[in-house]
């Protein structure tokens, strides 16, 4: 055919071809081309090209269409047993490709099973609930005029009493409150327990099965109490608990059911229920308007929607209560939303949670590197496997001479692909329970969260991710090997075009360093940072010092009267809060006519000289008498600055006066700026003032001694001879604030793991790809060295184009992680180590040696062979 | 298989045929019907016809050999079986009996 003629277009003829049977085919395709011929001289060549395809489509009929062919699936199914024989036998002859492959699937799928496990735990989080598709729960935003918006898991009293009220379409409402408790006594026996209050509708929306007790009345009157089974067997032992009372405070509450202790997979988790009638008895104005709008701090509003219901139209109706509502309030806004019970586990920015939550942005980005890591891993199949094609073309000419299909051939090597696939699974399962145990152990948090146990479900899971990630990297070598032509491969091997596509192959190890690159600088920066953070000079000592959190049980002077007995301790003193782990304790303050909120702390005498505060002006605050008045004020360098004080100068502020509540404080120290709050927020005013800490707050002690275990054991002692019901909190300051930091440490873990994961792949890759090129290349290898060429020489010559790749990656992956480190990363902190380049380059050189060690083994073991052996096959 | 009376397309399809001789295929015929009969006839139809007309044993086909036209496929020439024969002259037949049955003058006056 003349090639500028026109043609039809080829994918409708390629549609021809596969629907049609193959007995007509040719004199339909014929037919077609000469009518489409005529219609190119007629009507044009677009016209001609739509007449055909509409054509085709038209010749869709009964007596063209080809009758499925059963033989073909019957001779898969014979096949199989052979298909299964050849794999096996295959992956035992090439050691080395089954082995990197194996294992390379191995590692990256255990990243996956891990996100696999991880997102099924979230999503089966709540399912012992029977209505849990109907469950819903009211969240509230919260838009003050000038302020960023808040988000929170509560809700005001008035939205779920109004809702219960007057919104239609919903079954149930139950109202909740978060805060209860304290000190549970039963005749002798004190037990700290917590828990929530909850209204008569509790039972009836959540499955949470009674051992005793009747769930429609559990709840109902003021002053009941349901225990868990854990909690009753703490307060009575094996005694019936039902009907027993309990003392909080000073208040009796009566035991009026025990539930079964609350599953681990579940949003929200209590010791105790009490009922919501009795907040109305006991303290309903604790944080001011309990029936106001506007208290949005501390309930909880559930709706059960009836079966069949809509949300939308319960939401539509609360749309109109908070409208209404709005009205009266000034420079805000409060809305409120539903929110299903599935979606509360990943949500994890609400502010007041119930429970603990995952971020799903995390889960997802999770999701997203093990999918790199998985396909990097896909990919080392792909390419090794077409790599050695010259080795199994000639067995797939055979396998197509004696009639087998391209069908048949792209079974049996998809069989192979997904029976590698499942010896890597097996594998990868036992990576994964190995990698569970230390993924939990990495956050406390996430072992309360998360079982990460295995059930047929998950295993289901683990199957079908195995058999995708067979089949991903199957499909390639497979259609690769289906469409080898017969002839050639059985005339003139060499002729093969196995390096076709070796642009892409070059493209591809490029983007697996570059991954490699990234994840493995990321983690030395993120470690280096990480380090700098938890090491950074905060403006004050945190050396040596252990804080001890007060429980409510002891009286400070007690304890500290105890502790400076102890010859190890040199120093002591007390304050409300531990500064720079991130709490923060803020008032208003007023200086002349211009007042402002500040961060505040309360201390004693001792505290700012142990804690070695610099005083830029003044002095430290005095002791005062219990019930004197108080009349001091230090403060730090920004709020001069705030307040414009004096002009700045820390010694000429000092008798300026400040209106603290009602009482007027004179400034009598200055100390120098330091970081209150974590790293990441800016610097801000702050006051700090003398207060006998009693019961609440931390005692700090300055420790020193060479056996720290003893003298926390004399330290616990005493602790224990004051306080016998709660158990004693202390830390060194150091570790507080290591744990203050801690997601980032775990961020740090994290990528490093993957990092490992993804340079592991990436070199297997490269291991598997040199093999080839230099064992293919040795014969010219054999008649350069007989000609001449040295070792060094040779060596260069195999090697320079990998490393060449290397080097590309190279500029691809170290300026994105700088700019991503110094755009994106490091501006959420305010305070930071700088980073330095040095940590590029390091990351570079690992994995450069790394794969200079592979390039260079293989290559010189090339250079080495003699070359008599190698010509002398010929 | 289905009844061996012959349709009316059929016949027309099955008479060009034999008319065509040793030229009988599908676009041929398509042209050959077009020219005689005036009306348009679609490939399509023509195509079902053939293909019921080989079930029914009324026609035989074989490949020709490939020419550079037909984007290089061969065509499918269609010659009538003895049966074909038959079918057709037993239309004829039965066509003839009806004429004769006719009087003159019922048609006389139509062109």
């Amino acid at each position: 055919m003349k090639a500028s003629q026109p043609t039809p277009p080829k994918w409708a003829e390629r549609l021809l071809c596969w629907y049609c049977r193959p007995a007509i085919l040719e004199d339909l395709q014929g037919d077609l081309h000469e009518y489409f011929e005529r219609n190119v001289k007629a009507k044009g060549v677009k016209r001609a090209r739509l007449i055909y395809i509409l054509d085709v489509i038209k010749f869709f009929r009964i007596y063209t269409v080809r009758k499925p062919e059963f033989i073909n699936l019957l001779i898969h199914w014979i096949m199989l047993g052979s298909y299964i024989k050849t794999s096996g036998r295959n992956i035992v002859r090439n050691k080395l490709f089954s082995g990197i492959n194996i294992i390379g699937l191995a590692i990256s799928m255990s990243v996956g099973l891990l996100v696999i496990a991880l997102v099924s735990d979230f999503r089966s989080y709540d399912d012992f609930h029977e209505n849990k598709d109907r469950i819903y729960r009211v969240i509230t935003a919260h838009q003050r005029q000038d302020g960023p918006p808040m988000n929170l898991a509560t809700s005001s009293v008035l939205a779920g009493k109004r809702i219960k009220e007057s919104v239609t379409g919903i079954e149930k409402v139950t109202l909740m409150r978060r805060g209860f408790g304290g000190d549970a006594k039963v005749g002798e026996s004190v037990m700290p327990l917590s828990g929530i209050w909850a209204d008569e509708a509790f039972f009836s929306i959540f499955t949470f099965p009674l051992i005793q007790g009747n769930p429609a009345t559990a709840l109902k009157d003021p002053y009941s109490l349901v225990l868990t089974e854990t909690s009753a067997r703490k307060l009575f032992g094996s005694e019936n608990a039902l009907g027993q009372s309990v003392k909080f405070d000073t208040i009796n509450y009566i035991v009026t059911a025990v539930m079964k202790d609350i599953p681990r997979l579940s949003h929200m988790h209590f010791d105790v229920l009490v009922s919501f009638a009795t907040v109305d008895l006991v303290k309903p104005d604790m944080d001011g308007g309990f029936m106001s709008w506007s208290n949005i701090y501390s309930n909880y509003t559930y709706i059960l929607l009836p079966e069949h219901g809509d949300a939308q139209t319960v939401q539509a109706s609360i749309n109109k209560i908070s409208t209404a509502e709005n009205k009266a309030l000034e420079d805000q806004r409060i809305d409120l939303n539903l929110q299903s019970l599935g979606e509360i586990p990943f949500n994890a920015r609400l502010s007041n949670p119930i429970g603990l939550a995952m971020n799903g942005i995390a889960l997802w980005i999770l999701g997203g590197l093990a999918m790199i890591i998985i396909m990097s891993a896909c990919f080392n199949y792909t390419n090794l496997s077409i790599a050695r094609s010259l080795r199994r073309s000639r067995e797939v000419g055979i396998r197509k001479v004696m009639g087998a299909r391209k069908m048949h051939v792209l079974g049996q090597f998809i069989v192979e692909a997904v029976i590698i696939a499942l010896l890597a699974l097996l594998l990868s399962s036992g990576v994964f329970m190995l990698l569970r145990s230390s993924f939990l152990s990495m956050e406390p948090k996430l072992q309360t969260m998360l079982s990460l146990e295995l059930s047929p479900r998950l295993v289901l899971q683990f199957m079908l991710l195995a058999i995708t990630v067979g089949l991903l990297a199957g499909l390639p070598p497979a259609f690769f090997f289906a469409r080898i032509n017969i002839i050639k491969v059985l005339k003139d091997i060499s002729s093969l075009q196995v390096f076709r596509h070796v642009n892409i192959r070059k493209a591809l190890i490029v983007v697996q360093y570059t991954f490699s690159l990234i994840f493995i600088t990321t983690t030395i920066i993120g470690y280096n940072q990480y380090k700098g953070l938890i090491s950074y000079d905060l403006g004050f000592s945190t050396e040596n010092i252990v804080n001890i959190k007060l429980a409510g049980g002891v009286k400070g002077d007690l304890l500290v009267k105890e502790l400076k007995e102890l010859p190890e301790v040199t120093d002591i003193s007390r304050s409300l809060m531990v500064t720079s782990l991130g709490n923060i304790h803020g008032m208003q303050v007023k200086y002349k006519n211009d007042s402002s909120g500040v961060w505040l702390n309360l201390i004693d005498e001792n505290y700012l000289p142990l804690h070695q505060h610099k005083f830029l002006a003044g002095r430290n605050l005095h002791a005062i008498a219990e019930g004197a008045e108080e009349s001091e004020v230090v403060v730090n360098e920004q709020l001069l600055k705030r307040f414009d004080i004096a002009k700045r100068d820390p010694l000429k502020a000092l008798g300026e006066e400040l209106l603290v509540d009602t009482m007027r404080l004179t400034i009598v120290g200055v100390v120098k700026d330091f970081n209150y709050g974590t790293l990441e927020s800016t610097i801000e005013p702050l006051i700090m003032r003398y207060a006998s800490i009693q019961y609440y707050g931390n005692i700090n002690l300055r420790v020193k001694t060479e056996d720290w275990p003893a003298t926390f054991a004399r330290i616990n002692a005493i602790w224990q001879k004051l306080d016998k019901v709660h158990p004693m909190e202390a830390k060194f300051y150091s570790d507080q604030i290591q744990e203050a930091y801690n997601q980032f440490s775990v961020m740090v873990k994290v990528f490093g793991f993957l990092a490992f994961l993804a340079v592991c792949i990436a070199s297997m890759g490269l291991l598997g790809m040199v093999v080839f090129a230099t064992e293919t290349r040795l014969k010219e290898v054999s008649i350069r060295k007989v000609l001449g060429a040295s070792e060094t020489k040779l060596v260069y010559m195999l090697s320079k184009g990998f490393i060449a790749l290397l080097v590309i990656a190279a500029c691809i992956a170290l300026p994105a992680t700088y700019f991503f480190f110094d755009k994106v990363v490091l501006v959420k902190f305010m305070y930071h180590p700088p980073m330095r380049v040095s940590e590029l380059i390091l990351g570079f050189f690992i994995v450069m040696l790394l794969a200079l060690v592979m390039i260079g083994s293989q290559t010189l073991r090339a250079a080495r062979t003699n070359p008599a052996e190698v010509l002398k096959n010929e | 298989m289905k009844g061996t009376n012959l349709g009316e397309f059929e016949e027309i399809v099955l008479l060009t045929i034999a008319a065509l001789v040793n030229d009988a295929y599908s676009v041929a015929i398509c042209d050959e019907l077009e020219k005689n009969t005036g009306r348009s006839v679609k490939l399509g139809v023509v195509h079902a016809v053939l293909n019921r007309l080989e079930e029914k044993g009324l026609v035989k086909s074989k490949l020709g050999e490939a020419t550079s036209t037909r984007g290089g496929k061969r065509k499918r020439f269609y010659s009538v079986t003895s049966s074909g024969k038959a079918a057709l002259l037993k239309a004829r037949e039965v066509r003839e009996q009806l004429w004769n049955r006719i009087p003159d003058f019922i048609l006389k006056g139509a062109s």
